[in-house]
């Protein structure tokens, strides 16, 4: 195995797309190296990008906030901005481990690992997250929900690198939040998690929204027939009744150690409802 | 594999090591610079017994590539004590008792460090949750967590 530090993402292509064995992006590497260190991966090539100085930081621009690809969960957590704009995917970045893993761990990691009960998927897809995508041919620019296809799998070609998250500037009155249901208080895998992030108008009538799911699915769903549900109401009973049957019905669980496809369609609504009410508070709603 | 040179500085001393790509940092912390202090329980990042701070982030070493360090400081259990004077919360862990076999010690008092040093003034469920990357199979965390109450508030009369 050989270790490559670049300080490009030129360079960082470069070597991706170069390698004739298998090769590796390392971030955060609390997924890596696990996999690395169970021989679940034998890596010819490890590529660090925490050398690359736009993956490390997070910049406030016109069009909202980019977060490098290595920014920590700690790091976001600490950025009183993000948090202000964006709360729910803040905290659903920050529910993922423990305080040593948050150390380390990145956003972009976790949507590339591609878990289908990553927890801060949902929050992104619900924020209409976008990446920024480096590769051999230049850059390019995708919606986040594109980039995982299925358990373990991206979208990226050989020799690409995500660069950085990008999420957009918030409108007056918008607010998102995200829960996941565990058997636990933390440390713990989602069984259902739920992503939702919402405009109000001044009377406090729902003008936009996203509602997203996780660990229902192969891959994080967004569910465009929830947001419809709620979107034009004041999230009033029968809207968030009607959220809750939308979201319940886009689910394709599997059973597993964790939850019963059953318990995960009806978790879903529930879930669906309270993030809903959250990011409506956020909002300024009530 | 070829052999990587790294510079970097631990507990304050500038240092200098040589490892293989795939070693993990707590693999050169043990094997390579006999600092035995950070101790591996699962190597996946769950136990929080091989803790330590890398920049003045609490971290588990077992997730972190040696060759990832260059220009890092690094902060183990070695460097907790200032010669024969022992942190306030090893004086505490010892007062109450908040260990038995050991294993998890120094990863519990890097952890509940780091925790002291963002917040002076944790509340018990803020102690749990700081420590909840760390695990302990003998005492239980009662001890444990009432001995990092206790230098909180030692520590803000002090």
């Amino acid at each position: 195995m050989r270790y490559e530090r670049p300080t490009t993402l030129q360079a960082a292509s470069q070597l991706l797309a170069k390698e004739k064995g298998s090769a590796y992006v390392l971030a955060g590497g609390t997924d890596l190296l696990v996999r690395l260190r169970t021989g679940f991966i034998e890596p010819d090539l490890i590529v660090d990008i925490k050398r690359i100085a736009s993956t490390r930081t997070i910049a406030k621009t016109a069009t909202g906030f980019k977060i490098g690809a290595a920014v920590s969960g700690a790091e976001l957590g600490e950025n009183a901005a993000l948090k202000k704009a964006w709360p729910g995917v803040v905290e659903a970045a920050n529910l993922i481990g423990s305080k040593q893993v948050q150390g380390r761990a990145t956003m972009t990691g976790n949507l590339c690992n591609a878990s289908p009960a990553a927890d801060s998927v949902p929050a992104l897809v619900a924020a209409a997250a976008k990446v920024v995508i480096a590769g051999p041919k230049g850059k390019r620019t995708i919606p986040v929900e594109q980039v995982p296809v299925g358990p373990g799998k991206t979208s990226l070609k050989k020799g690409e690198i995500i660069e950085a998250i990008l999420l957009p500037k918030r409108p007056a009155r918008s607010g998102d939040a995200y829960l996941r249901f565990i058997p636990r208080t933390e440390m713990d895998i989602a069984v259902v998690g739920v992503g939702v992030s919402l405009t109000l108008d001044a009377k406090g009538i729902v003008t936009a929204a996203r509602v997203s799911l996780g660990a229902v699915a192969p891959t994080v769903l967004l569910v465009p027939a929830a947001a419809k549900a709620i979107i034009g109401t004041k999230l009033d009973a029968k809207a968030l009744d009607a959220l809750a049957a939308a979201a319940s019905a886009a689910c394709k669980p599997i059973d597993d150690k964790r939850g019963t496809k059953d318990y995960r369609i009806k978790v879903a609504g529930v879930l669906a409802k309270r993030a809903a009410k959250i990011a409506q508070q956020r909002a300024g709603g009530k | 594999m070829s052999s990587i040179k790294v510079s970097t500085t631990i507990n304050g001393d500038p240092t200098e090591y040589v490892c293989e790509a795939d070693e993990t940092l707590l693999d050169v912390l043990r094997n390579r610079l006999g600092l035995t202090g950070a101790k591996e329980g699962c190597s996946t990042g769950d136990c929080g017994a091989c803790s330590v701070t890398i920049d003045g982030r609490l971290t588990c070493s077992c997730l972190v590539l040696g060759a990832e360090m260059d220009g890092a400081e690094i902060g183990t259990i070695e460097g907790m004590a200032s010669g024969e004077k022992l942190h306030p919360l090893q004086k505490k862990f010892i007062e109450h008792a908040a260990l038995q076999c050991g294993i998890c010690t120094p990863g519990f008092l890097i952890a509940a460090k780091s925790l002291l040093d963002h917040n002076p003034k944790p509340t018990e469920t803020e102690v749990r949750f700081a420590l909840a990357g760390n695990l302990c199979r003998c005492t239980g965390y009662d001890k444990i967590v009432r001995a990092v109450m206790d230098t909180a508030a030692e520590m803000r009369r002090a």
